[in-house]
């Protein structure tokens, strides 16, 4: 254990995630693969199981004891949810499945509501398919064209190319904040800068950055912005939409049904206030509950530990992966995250992944969701290594270890 | 359980890095597309079929070590068969990579049997088949694309 190590105390964390104990292949879990989704720790999994074990029940209108406990759970998640992202009111918070269902929300109904016939919309190179395929389908609908700011070769963002792309046009701004195959962290201040320059909304898909770095939404102003539980450290299936309540007052609902009425009749249907207009039927409490404690433990933890730890994950497996002969890094932005993308010389991802599975190092192969950036490069794959707070150098030791049997196997 | 070095034969190895009839064939009779959209490969098999016998198939694309193994071994082991004959092959093929009852590979398969092992890798016994898919999907004179998924 290094000194930088002790010094951001982290190595306690990995107690609090019972699957770090388990082995793969006889070997302990070496869990890298946390870009596409986190472990859990305990504080959640017991909050789940406290949900279902002591307080299951629907929420709103019951006028038992069980419905209003669990309805106070709920209520006390999305609290949580408005303090941990610092938006101005808990009204802002809508849940959602995921991600890809928010930029879907947004998509149908402040999309068709906005958008219009030779309208734009401007992304980037480096999205996730969820902040592609939504916009592509409003395009279609609405006849609008669907606008890509190009990338440079270490995997950034081009200023000047972004900046051109934004005209009279553009009705909305929609750009990753952290690259899910790169890396890169995307200087979204000055986006939703620029585009607010020009009157045009922005929305952040804050998927993988929310459990690397303190997102402040009143602070970067973005007018949505969108993250999921599962990468947070918390449950499946279960996402938030942040939106600006003026944004979110004027968008029609996005689904119909339960919950998200006022009074219903068949002449006529009132529509509930935020943020209940855009949560018809049962939510996913137990999940949401889950991503109130997930996000609960995160607080406690802190950024101001987690991100220092972090970067040096990062340094330090940046000069580990550079020494594997025949190794390539995806993505070297001056701004980047702990998460690693790499090709080696005479081996495919996929085999990559398939022989450190063997020594228990779990990582990711393929295209990522991300194809225009694997085309971006000219591959057709990456291996990924992701990091998150409980990974440690030792991991990252293990992984090059691992990557010395895919040279036996495939020397360069 | 197949250990990584009965995976990663020899011969897989071999053909993975020298594929056999490689290349596109002008003129082909058939020819299919084959995609993964797991990993995102992709590969196209091209046939010359002369009084109902494959005298010429070839293949292009890019993939991992296992799905160009494949199609490198699967080219030799079809080339003058019937087109009957390579449909039975192509049966007793996805047998062998899916079966999970340990048996003896009928003689036909010959040297396919290096792939064998794939079937104590589920995520990896697509990559064993696209190739023999998009064959299959050829002889159906499919002239789209056939995807593993």
């Amino acid at each position: 254990m290094t000194s930088s190590e002790e010094h951001s105390l982290l190595s306690g964390v990995r107690r609090d995630f019972p699957i770090l104990q388990r082995t793969v292949h006889g070997r302990p879990l070496i869990y890298l693969d946390n870009a596409a989704t986190t472990q859990k720790p305990r504080a959640v999994l017991d909050v789940i199981d406290n949900y279902y074990t002591d307080k299951n029940a629907n929420i709103h209108r019951g006028v038992h004891v069980l419905s209003e406990e669990a309805t106070n759970a709920y209520n006390d998640a999305r609290h949580g949810i408005q303090t941990f992202l610092n938006a101005r009111s808990d009204r802002e918070i809508i849940f959602t499945r995921n991600s890809t269902e928010s930029i879907n929300l947004v998509a149908n109904s402040f999309g068709r509501n906005n958008i219009k016939s030779g309208d734009e919309i401007l992304i980037t190179h480096m999205e996730h398919h969820s902040n592609i395929v939504p916009w592509q389908m409003l395009s279609e609908q609405v006849n609008a064209k669907l606008k890509i700011a190009p990338i440079d070769d270490r995997g950034q963002l081009i200023m000047d190319e972004f900046e051109a792309l934004l005209t009279s046009r553009t009705k909305l701004v929609s750009v990753v904040h952290l690259s899910n195959s790169l890396g890169t962290i995307n200087p979204v201040k000055e986006i939703v800068d620029l585009a607010h320059d020009n009157g045009v909304p922005v929305l952040l898909d804050g998927s993988q950055a929310v459990y690397h770095m303190p997102v402040d939404v009143q602070s970067l102003d973005c007018d949505f912005y969108v993250c999921t539980g599962h990468k947070l450290y918390g449950p499946t299936g279960v996402g938030v939409l942040y939106g600006k309540e003026t944004i979110l007052e004027s968008m029609p609902p996005y689904q119909g049904g339960g919950d998200m009425i006022r009074a219903v009749s068949f002449e006529k249907t009132t529509y509930a206030d935020l943020p209940q207009k855009f949560e018809a039927g049962t939510p996913n409490i137990a999940g949401v509950v889950g991503l109130g404690a997930a996000v609960k433990y995160l607080r406690n933890i802190g950024f101001s530990r987690i991100a220092p730890h972090e970067s040096d994950l990062l340094a330090y497996g940046t000069e580990a992966l550079s020494s594997v002969p025949g190794l390539r890094l995806i993505g070297t932005a001056d701004k980047k995250a702990s998460i690693l993308s790499f090709v080696m010389s005479g081996a495919h991802p996929h085999d990559i992944g398939t022989i450190v599975d063997r020594e228990g190092v779990a990582i990711r192969t393929g295209h990522h969701c991300t194809q225009p950036v694997m085309d971006r490069f000219g591959i057709p794959a990456t291996a990924r290594a992701s990091f998150a707070m409980y990974n440690t150098r030792q991991d990252i030791d293990a992984l090059v270890q691992a990557l010395e049997r895919v040279r036996e196997v495939f020397p360069s | 359980m197949t250990g990584l070095r009965e995976l990663y034969q020899e011969v897989i190895l071999d053909h993975n890095k020298h594929p056999r009839n490689y290349g596109e064939t002008d003129g082909a009779d058939y020819q299919a597309d084959g995609y993964n959209p797991l990993c995102g490969d992709r590969l196209v098999v091209y046939l010359k079929v002369h009084e109902g016998k494959i005298t010429e198939v070839t293949f292009v694309g890019s993939g991992c070590a296992i799905s160009k193994a494949s199609a490198s071994l699967m080219t030799d082991a079809v080339k003058g068969l019937s087109l009957t004959a390579a449909k039975e092959l192509f049966d007793q093929f996805h047998t062998m990579i899916t079966d999970k009852v340990e048996r003896d590979f009928p003689e036909e398969l010959g040297k396919l049997a290096v792939l064998a092992g794939v079937r104590d890798y589920p995520t990896r016994i697509k990559c064993a088949s696209l190739a023999w898919h998009t064959l299959r999907s050829a002889l159906d004179n499919n002239k789209g694309s056939v995807s593993t998924e």
